[in-house]
């Protein structure tokens, strides 16, 4: 392929075949689908009658009109209307007065100005269409040889690739220096240590009721009822309680007994109530979608599935393994409390987390 | 003297403006950039407005982005509420959260601020998709644009995480999910996961860091990028000129259209304040991320429909559609229920990013194109962008899947299985169906030049057969029609050379010629109509 004739465009005209005896009706002898070249300008309405030219100005000074007023009206807005106002407006119901009277007048106020300026751009200005060239990207030979000549040069004059050992080293030099930058990244969080698999519940922690806040007995926990508890001594004004409650945060259901079918389960249950972690396995979203018929439980954001008659087994969705239990009890006061911290991590898994 | 006064009286006759364009000449050169562009040529097509909406709404993001950040406190402090929003007070939430409430519902102004902030975004992100699938699908990205597609490609990759870091500040129920599900994701990651997600976070999650960090990352990092990056994608389109669709005068060598002052200055300028004002009405009668009505987030606390905003929307069901593999190996797990999509995520972006590359390697050409394609002459292109979609829409519904279940009544559990399934066939389906589609328009187009027009006009013959007059076209829609050019398979040439010897054909080679021959072969074009034909039908006697 030549430089030139590169950019050519293979189309019809430039066959053999299409440039043979031209015969016939056609327009144009030789090709049928020759490029006629540009169509003439047809004159719009507005081009040859001033007085539908006059109509388009006056509709162009109209909207840049309704323009200014919609600005006098946002700013009469913001200083009339209170910020707590409410207006029935159908059919969006009760809202806010000042935010729906700011938005359509700012809206109006825009929208004329863009509106005025198209009109102004279709109607009045020239629409006849003018022609570029275009020229390629490419540079030409001798500005590439050039170009090519001069880096030489400049190469040269460097030296840069007869001295290895200021290449090298300079090379060398550079590599390392953004490891200052790494190395400053350090200090953006601590080890991960074993900070994941610990929560707040220890042996004897008591079982507070998220809402109430009181700790939780047993015939608080009702057949078909979802609870949600939390470790007793933690306190939402706790500097550490968001981070706490994302690994501690537990939910209790009772269960007949006998419908438990896992016997881990039931052994770390007390008289039918189970306690789970709330924490998806999945990606650590709470489960809280509770089917008291079948005892499943349901995460709102991917909708993995536990049964929680089962060891809390997946039996749909995404999450890869059954939600930590928490083995419970009752002390002698009569109050649940917790027999140790969860046996496994909570939440979602992770590369150092055992099975 | 006489003529000192004269020659300063002359240079005060000169108009003020001119005189302030001479004085900015003679330091900033602006002349010589004028006299290239002050009338440069635009060609006109609905289409090239999809990148305007874009620009604009990044301008108004921009704008607006600015005036929040005077009133909102990127800070996880808890404080307790105690502004205007009755419902809220007395509740713990961070200072980041209750910011967002005081420029809701205090700030004169700042609810509409903040939500033409947020449907901008939504917008943005928007148009950019659609015009890429505008340049996609017209070939606009061949030579010489391949880089500006690569651009392109990245202000719309970047826009996706700086909406994410964006909704996720005001720290609600909702977008503090949608960090949780990063967290999650982060962990998935094989050795480092946990190093990660305690750098990210400052400790584990949430801790106190992360509405400062994705602050810092939301207003400056990300939009400054990005910024570059479309001043660049802006200065490559007017040096290589716009695109044309092929047309009676346009070639591949000249641009043909409206002048930039004054027709663009008004349209496209005009068109700034279009797309404004239609943000602000919106802004002004939809609500968007009400998070008084989400509250603040707490990390034992989630309400259902939680969904990303439309463009995370993909890899939300790339997540929720996974089957929950967890490989254990040696006392470590490997989660490839998680990892699995968050590695897919980028490939199905940079399916679509890379796809320039893989045709112009195809096809070989290495000249420049400035005529766009019509989707129907470039079958395979158009088929494999269709499935593009298909596969991006099927992800989508599945990152829906709760709404789809609630609103047609569906088991979650089926869909959930449709799209596990409709991953892999649905995108194959498309590609066929699509291609099969463009050739029987090719054929329509055939038709219409050999036969011309239907009329309308039925006429009766002296035997009483009744037939429909077709129209010639005229001289421009046949060119029209016929302007695109049609490749040829791509041959490798004999095996042996004419000494009998093995030439050595490489793997690539064949693999290329194997392409071609799909994208050129004969299932994949229709011949378009020679001069010859035309001829043949068009001399004879008129057989309608």
């Amino acid at each position: 392929m030549s430089e030139t004739g590169s950019h050519d465009n293979v189309s019809d005209e430039k066959l053999p075949s299409a440039q043979e005896n031209g015969h016939g009706t056609v327009a144009t002898a030789d090709d049928p689908f020759a490029d006629p070249g540009m169509p003439p300008h047809e004159p719009r309405v507005q081009d040859v009658d001033e007085r539908a030219a006059k109509r388009s100005e006056r509709v162009v000074a109209m909207l840049f009109t309704a323009s200014m007023l919609a600005t006098v009206g946002f700013i009469a807005s913001f200083v009339a209307i209170p910020v707590d106002k409410f207006v029935y407006i159908w059919p969006m119901g009760n809202i806010g007065a000042l935010n729906f009277a700011l938005g359509t007048t700012l809206g109006v106020a825009l929208f004329c100005i863009g509106a005025g300026a198209v009109h102004w751009a279709r109607t009045l200005m020239s629409d006849h269409e003018l022609v570029d060239e275009r020229h390629q990207v490419a540079a030409e030979p001798d500005t590439r040889a050039k170009v090519m000549e001069d880096f030489r040069q400049g190469a040269k004059e460097s030296a840069l690739g007869r001295r290895p050992l200021i290449r090298r080293t300079m090379f060398g030099a550079l590599a390392l220096v953004p490891l200052s930058g790494v190395v400053l990244l350090r200090d953006l969080g601590p080890l991960p240590e074993d900070k994941l698999e610990h929560t707040l519940w220890a042996k004897g922690k008591l079982l507070v009721n998220e809402n109430t806040h009181e700790p939780l007995r047993p015939e608080d926990i009702t057949v078909g009822s979802l609870t949600f508890a939390m470790p007793e001594g933690l306190d939402e004004h706790d500097e550490d309680f968001q981070k706490e409650i994302a690994k501690a945060a537990l939910m209790l259901v009772r269960l007949e007994p006998e419908d438990i079918k896992d016997k881990r389960e039931l052994d770390w249950s007390h008289e039918g109530i189970v306690a789970y972690s709330k924490i998806c396995t999945h990606v650590g979203c709470p489960v809280s979608l509770y089917e008291q018929q079948t005892h499943h439980v349901l995460c709102p954001c991917h909708q993995s599935t536990f049964d929680l008659s089962d060891g809390a087994r997946v039996i749909f969705g995404p999450a890869g393994h059954a939600l930590p239990q928490l083995k419970i009890s009752v002390n002698n006061d009569g109050f649940l409390e917790a027999q140790g911290d969860f046996e496994e991590p909570v939440g979602p898994a992770y590369w150092e987390r055992r099975a | 003297m006489s003529t000192t006064s004269e020659s300063t009286a002359a240079k005060k006759q000169a108009p003020a403006g001119e005189r302030v364009a001479d004085w900015a000449d003679g330091r900033l050169g602006i002349y010589s950039l004028a006299k290239a562009n002050m009338r440069k040529i635009f060609p006109d097509h609905w289409s090239f407005m999809l990148g305007e909406v874009a620009l604009y709404s990044f301008i108004i993001i921009i704008l607006t982005g600015v005036y929040l950040t005077l009133f909102f406190h990127p800070s996880m402090n808890e404080v307790e509420y105690h502004g205007s929003y009755v419902p809220m007070q007395g509740v713990l939430m961070s200072e980041a959260f209750a910011s967002t409430l005081d420029i809701s519902f205090d700030v004169r102004g700042g609810l509409l601020v903040r939500q033409i902030h947020h449907w901008a975004a939504l917008i943005f992100l928007g148009a950019m998709f659609v015009h890429m699938m505008r340049v996609f699908f017209t070939g606009a990205f061949r030579k010489p644009r391949e880089i500006n597609w690569l651009f392109g490609f990245l202000l719309f990759v970047l826009g996706m995480f700086t909406g994410f870091t964006g909704y996720s500040l005001p720290d609600d129920l909702l977008s503090g999910t949608g960090v949780r599900f990063m967290e999650g994701a982060v962990l998935s990651v094989p050795i480092v996961g946990t190093y990660l997600s305690m750098f990210l976070f400052g400790g584990e999650f949430p801790g106190h860091d992360f509405v400062a960090r994705f602050f810092s990352v939301h207003v400056l990092l990300l939009p400054g990028i990005m910024l570059g990056l479309l001043v660049a994608h802006l200065i490559l389109v007017f040096y290589h000129k716009h695109t044309q669709f092929a047309g009676p005068g346009r070639t591949n060598k000249n641009v043909v259209g409206m002048p930039l002052l004054p027709v663009y200055m008004a349209k496209a300028g005009g068109f700034f304040f279009l797309v404004f004002g239609v943000i602000s009405v919106i802004a002004a009668t939809f609500t968007v991320n009400p998070i008084w009505v989400l509250g603040p987030y707490r990390p034992d606390q989630v309400s259902t429909n939680a969904q990303p905003d439309w463009y995370m929307g993909f890899s939300e069901g790339l997540i929720r559609v996974m089957p929950g593999w967890e490989v254990h190996l040696w006392d470590h797990t490997l989660v490839l229920g998680v990892f699995i999509p968050l590695m897919v995520f980028p490939l199905v972006l940079a399916a679509i990013a890379v796809y320039p590359f893989i045709e112009s390697w195809v096809t070989g050409d290495k000249r420049e194109h400035h005529i766009a394609d019509r989707p129907r002459n470039a079958p395979t292109r158009t088929a494999f962008g269709c499935a593009w979609i298909a596969w991006y829409t099927v992800m989508l519904v599945g990152g829906g899947n709760d709404l789809v279940a609630t609103h047609f009544d569906l088991s979650i559990n089926a869909i959930t299985w449709f799209v596990r399934i409709a991953f892999f066939v649905v995108p194959v389906v498309v590609f066929f169906v699509t291609r099969r589609i463009c050739l029987g328009l090719q054929r329509k187009d055939k038709e219409k030049v050999l036969h011309g027009r239907e009329s309308g006009i039925i006429k009766r013959l002296p035997h009483g057969e009744f037939v429909e007059v077709h129209e010639q076209l005229s001289q421009e829609q046949l060119h029209t029609l016929t302007a695109h050019e049609q490749h040829k398979p791509y041959e490798i040439g004999p095996e042996t050379d004419e000494n009998g010897v093995q030439r050595k054909v490489g793997r690539a080679q064949k693999l290329r010629a194997r392409f071609s021959k799909g994208y050129y072969g004969e299932q994949a074009q229709i011949p378009k109509p020679t001069a010859e034909e035309y001829r043949e039908i068009t001399s004879g006697h008129g057989h309608h």
